[in-house]
């Protein structure tokens, strides 16, 4: 029993950050729809500016929590340059790329967190006056859990307080439920928002400067963070703080009795409870349903017309580019060397990755967070194929496809049911479910339960863990440079045609109609759960062929192939180019990865990256392909001149 | 216009920076007569390690420079980040060949991306010398002609304390902790195995094991404290063995146990625990500040002087890696790659930490470990009572070496 108590105690207290962290990104996310990925960023930066201030003013008791009260409040104001600098300006443009610039963001915190306080693991000092432990039914525990176990309801009671009694707090509740209403009752949502954004990010620094006792700060912290404070959102339902409250607790006290049944939970239990709960609770918790919120958008997508003869005229020159530059390359190596050829490959492979992302995306409107697992899970049925069958590199490779169209069928089935922002997260919980499998090398661990494990009773390593597989190169005659890079093109610039040659037929008419006004589209009979079912597993199959491509050429997989950063990079592929065009997957991909490429020399790249996309997404917020929108790209005939809109 | 102006501003900005990196990296393939040798390293993703790391190599090419360098040139090194991701790395290799036109790549610290360096070096045939990656597997299943390893691996430090720890004490009833991936794991499963061998009578009697960096410290203690062992094994590190110390200190989970750490006792891990680094825990580590040879003298005080900062592990690992290409190009007399592979077998040289010979059976270095007991002196964490083991003593036999490298 007391046993029982002190796991309890301790399951309550570990729940307090992460509800503080979670009810800053719920209360953003209600207000402004921003799926804001620089919050773990600002828990990081609330850990760092917390502890500095400690170091300084924190030897007492009343300076400590001054300290605490201080990072929270310097990490809203950094919020609120965020908002007034960046999100303001890009309010209007399509659903969700507001979460590329954020990302923007997290690579520039992220730099300036280690040119400001180095490399080292900060490892934070006690609190002052709480450094022991409390014996609680003769067992001991820490007295500063204690203190957390009284924050989150503090908290939750303050903001509470906070939305039903003030009048500012009325008007974000009103604005949570309907942003335009609130808008023409003449209230200036600009300082609204601003303050939520405040609220929100002091909140998050508010997480990460209490845990400084239990931890301290790192730089890992921000991505580490950032995943559970979605889960925990998601769970309780976007935007309701009392459901990101009983969430997080319902995950604190989870995850301290998962651990003593099953030491080998850790890494899939939040993930697992996520993807039970959207299944049957499709809003969370205390959530409300997606069609009671309104997604504001930018102006209404296009339909999509045949491409201009001037686009056509380039796409040609670009692939007759493509189709030369070997033979550049044989002819003058100096200026075409081998690392080029490589770097092409890269970049058509991830051009495929970002398309067949796309693919679902933008036409599909079915924004996956968790798409890398079936480019990872594809590249690893490939792999385990050869490693355990012997199968020869012609076969083994479209297991791939195969593979991650078979993968997106079953985890499809269950997503497509959902939309909007649980879509996105239903999707990710099954990415991380999937990694977990091939990273915790699940099929060695059941094998061992049949009693088949090596001489010393270790598992067998199947998908080998996070040491992955190994030596898995293509057929001799494929796996020249230069015979590689003409599988590569070939086979990218195919699937880029038929995608969009289904897109152009009336699978993706029907698509679009699903996107556009799904009630309208049920009206006329389209049975519209298995239409999106079908473009999901398509769209698995692609994203598995890239897989494939990315496996052969680097000759061995690991589950960073499916872990949840690979997933947001093709994301950012897709935003930065445009999701309301198809050539923007193309766009964002190539430049991506070659900017990715080119600024990794330098010192300090993160930075520089996240400047770049910062300023491409508040140069061209309809990504890069909305180029040919804006009035030189229509006086380069890019885009028809009716199209002007305004 | 303005849209367009912004864009030929931004185009131009970014022509300019590609044109900088590329006249930078032109004029440095001017200078042809250095010998360049490519190294990959998280240098974003794990700073605190992989820093240490290239000050160490720095050091040691600076040296070798002033004193003549090597077949007559100039060692040169080309540092390039690997992001922690073992595709990105198999890039930077190619990038490093072909444009940099290194004649070997070294480095990395990730065990995943150390791998995928070895099936790279192999498909390729170029010399990979991997410096600080752990994993059994690069010299054993994965291992291959073109792969060479100096940090004692996993096995290697995992036995070293296995043995120490059943000559002392009398526990009976083992728990381990360990980050919930292959290090952990293999680090657990080889611990369990030497001491099972030498303590016929010794008992598993649970394992926890939390995710990396995301531990959870208060249960995870109280986890442990619910197996009621008489010994615990632990693995974690960084972050994770901040929370792990400070929990278990206050939980009561250290009393009247033996407690013993893998890597614990490195400076990466135990400085930033500051007072609060447990004491009397057996670990393996480096106490750079007790080293009384005039070898480790001599390094210590030139990187102290170099870097006005301590060495790390990640220091002295780096400081060897370049010793060890240095006595490669003595004995190959060429930079051609088979030439170079062929002096790495069995390849001999001295170093601060004593001499180290590249075995030719699997390519994994005899550099050892220090083995010792915590002890908190002036506020820090500190190893004492530690000794040298030489590496070439915890290694498995030949036959089973050689089972090992032909099963994969």
């Amino acid at each position: 029993m007391a046993d029982f108590i002190v796991s309890l105690l301790t399951g309550l207290s570990s729940a307090a950050a992460m509800f503080l962290v979670a009810s800053g990104l719920s209360i953003i996310f209600g207000v402004t729809r921003i799926v804001n990925f620089a919050h773990g960023s600002f828990y990081m930066l609330g850990a760092y500016i917390g502890y500095t201030l400690v170091q300084t003013i924190g030897s007492t008791g009343i300076g400590f929590w001054t300290a605490v009260l201080i990072a929270a409040v310097a990490v809203g104001l950094i919020g609120v340059v965020m908002e007034i600098l960046l999100l303001r300006r890009i309010y209007k443009a399509p659903e969700l790329f507001q979460l590329i610039a954020t990302f923007g963001v997290i690579l520039v915190i992220q730099d300036v967190t280690l040119w400001v306080w180095g490399s080292e693991d900060l490892v934070g000092p006690q609190a002052p006056g709480l450094k022991g432990a409390v014996s609680i039914l003769g067992k001991p525990i820490p007295e500063y859990d204690l203190a957390l176990i009284a924050i989150s309801p503090l908290v939750l009671v303050g903001l509470w307080a906070l939305f039903k009694l003030t009048r500012w707090g009325t008007l974000v509740r009103a604005a949570t439920q309907d942003r335009q209403m609130v808008a023409a009752l003449g209230v200036n949502q600009r300082w609204l928002f601003t303050g939520v954004l405040f609220l929100g990010s002091a909140l998050a620094g508010l997480g990460g400067a209490v845990q400084i006792p239990k931890g301290g700060a790192d730089l890992l912290m921000d991505f580490n963070i950032l995943a559970a404070a979605f889960v925990v959102v998601v769970v309780g339902g976007m935007g309701s703080i009392l459901g990101a409250f009983w969430a997080a607790l319902l995950f604190g006290i989870l995850q301290t009795f998962g651990i003593q049944i099953l030491p080998n939970s850790t890494l899939v239990l939040m993930f697992l409870v996520m993807a039970v709960v959207l299944i049957f609770r499709p809003w969370g918790l205390l959530g409300m349903p997606e069609s009671l919120l309104q997604i504001p958008s930018g102006p209404p997508e296009q339909p999509l017309r045949p491409a201009l003869p001037r686009v056509r005229a380039l796409a040609g020159a670009a692939c007759a580019l493509l189709l030369v530059l070997p033979i550049v390359h044989l002819v003058f190596p100096e200026v075409v060397g081998t690392f080029t050829l490589v770097l092409v490959i890269e970049i058509m492979v991830f051009v495929l990755f970002a398309a067949a992302l796309h693919f679902i995306m933008g036409p599909g409107g079915m924004v996956s967070f968790g798409h890398a697992a079936y480019f990872g899970g594809g590249a690893y049925a490939a792999a385990l194929l050869v490693k355990f069958a012997d199968a020869p590199f012609e076969l083994a490779f479209w297991a791939a496809p195969l593979g991650g169209a078979l993968l997106a069928f079953l985890f499809g089935w269950f997503c497509v049911r959902l939309s909007g922002v649980y879509f996105a997260m239903l999707t990710l919980a099954f990415a991380q479910i999937a990694w977990a499998f091939v990273f915790q090398d699940m099929p060695g661990s059941v094998l061992k339960t049949f009693g088949i494990a090596d001489e010393f009773g270790t598992p067998l390593k199947i998908t080998g863990g996070d040491d992955g597989l190994n030596d898995i190169w293509p057929s001799p005659w494929a796996s020249t440079r230069i015979s590689y890079y003409y599988i590569t093109v070939g086979l990218s610039v195919a699937a880029l045609w038929i995608m969009r040659r289904l897109l152009y037929a009336p699978f993706g008419y029907t698509l679009r109609a699903g996107r556009d006004s799904p009630l309208r589209a049920a009206a006329i009979g389209i049975d519209l759960t298995r239409h999106r079912w079908l473009a999901f597993a398509i769209s698995g199959a692609f994203t598995g062929l890239a897989g494939a491509l990315f496996l052969f050429s680097k000759g061995s997989i690991f589950p960073t192939t499916l872990e949840i950063a690979r997933s947001f990079d093709a994301l950012l592929m897709v935003m930065l180019g445009g999701v309301q065009s198809l050539f923007g997957p193309i766009f964002g991909a190539a430049a991506l990865t070659w900017l990715n490429d080119l600024f990794s020399v330098l010192s300090y790249w993160r930075f520089l990256l996240g400047v770049t996309i910062i300023a491409l997404v508040l140069l061209l917020p309809q990504g890069l392909a909305g180029f040919a929108d804006t009035r030189p790209g229509r006086r380069l005939r890019l885009a028809r001149p009716e199209e002007t809109g305004a | 216009m303005r849209p367009l102006k912004a864009l030929i501003a931004a185009i131009g900005a970014t022509a300019a920076i590609a044109t900088g990196v590329t006249v930078g990296s032109a004029s440095a393939s001017a200078a042809a007569e250095t010998i360049r040798i490519g190294d990959i390293n998280s240098y974003t993703r794990l700073p605190a390690h992989t820093v240490p790391y290239r000050q160490g190599a720095i050091l040691a090419i600076e040296e070798i420079n002033r004193s003549g360098g090597v077949l007559g040139r100039e060692l040169e090194l080309i540092s390039h980040d690997d992001q922690g991701k073992p595709g990105e790395a198999v890039k930077v290799a190619e990038r490093l060949f072909d444009r940099d036109k290194v004649v070997l790549i070294s480095g990395s610290l990730f065990s995943h991306v150390g791998l995928a360096l070895t099936a790279y070096a192999k498909q390729s045939q170029k010399l990979y010398i991997a410096a600080e990656p752990l994993a059994d597997a690069l010299v054993w299943a994965q291992g291959n002609r073109y792969t060479f390893r100096l940090r004692p691996s996993t096995y290697m430090q995992a036995a070293m304390l296995a043995a120490e720890a059943a000559k002392v004490g009398d526990a009976k009833r083992w728990a381990t902790i360990a980050p919930n991936y292959a290090y952990g794991k293999d680090a657990v499963a080889a611990f369990q195995r030497v001491l099972t061998a030498l303590r016929p009578d010794v008992e598993f009697v649970g394992s926890q094991w939390p995710a990396l960096f995301k531990i959870d410290g208060g249960a995870e203690v109280e986890a442990l404290k619910r197996l009621e062992p008489d010994a615990i094994y632990n693995v974690t590190f960084g972050s994770d063995l901040a929370k792990f110390a400070r929990e278990g200190r206050l939980r009561g989970l250290f009393e009247g146990r033996l407690i013993v750490g893998l890597l614990t006792g490195e400076p990466e891990y135990i400085d930033p625990l500051k007072d609060e680094a447990p004491e009397g825990w057996l670990v393996t580590g480096y106490p750079w500040y007790d080293i009384g040879t005039p070898a480790h003298r001599a390094f210590l005080d030139a990187y102290q002087k170099r870097w006005n900062d301590y060495p790390r592990i990640g220091s002295v690992v780096g400081y060897n890696t370049m010793l060890a290409i240095k006595a490669m190009f003595d004995r190959a007399g060429s930079t051609d790659t088979e030439k170079m592979v062929d002096a790495m077998k069995g390849l001999s040289f001295e170093a601060p930490t004593g001499p180290i010979t590249f075995r030719a059976i699997d390519h994994q270095s005899t550099m050892g470990a220090y083995v010792g007991w915590t002890k908190l002196r002036d506020g820090k964490g500190v190893m004492v009572d530690w000794k040298y083991l030489d590496g070439a003593d915890y290694l498995p036999s030949d036959d089973e070496v050689r089972k090992l490298r032909s099963g994969g």
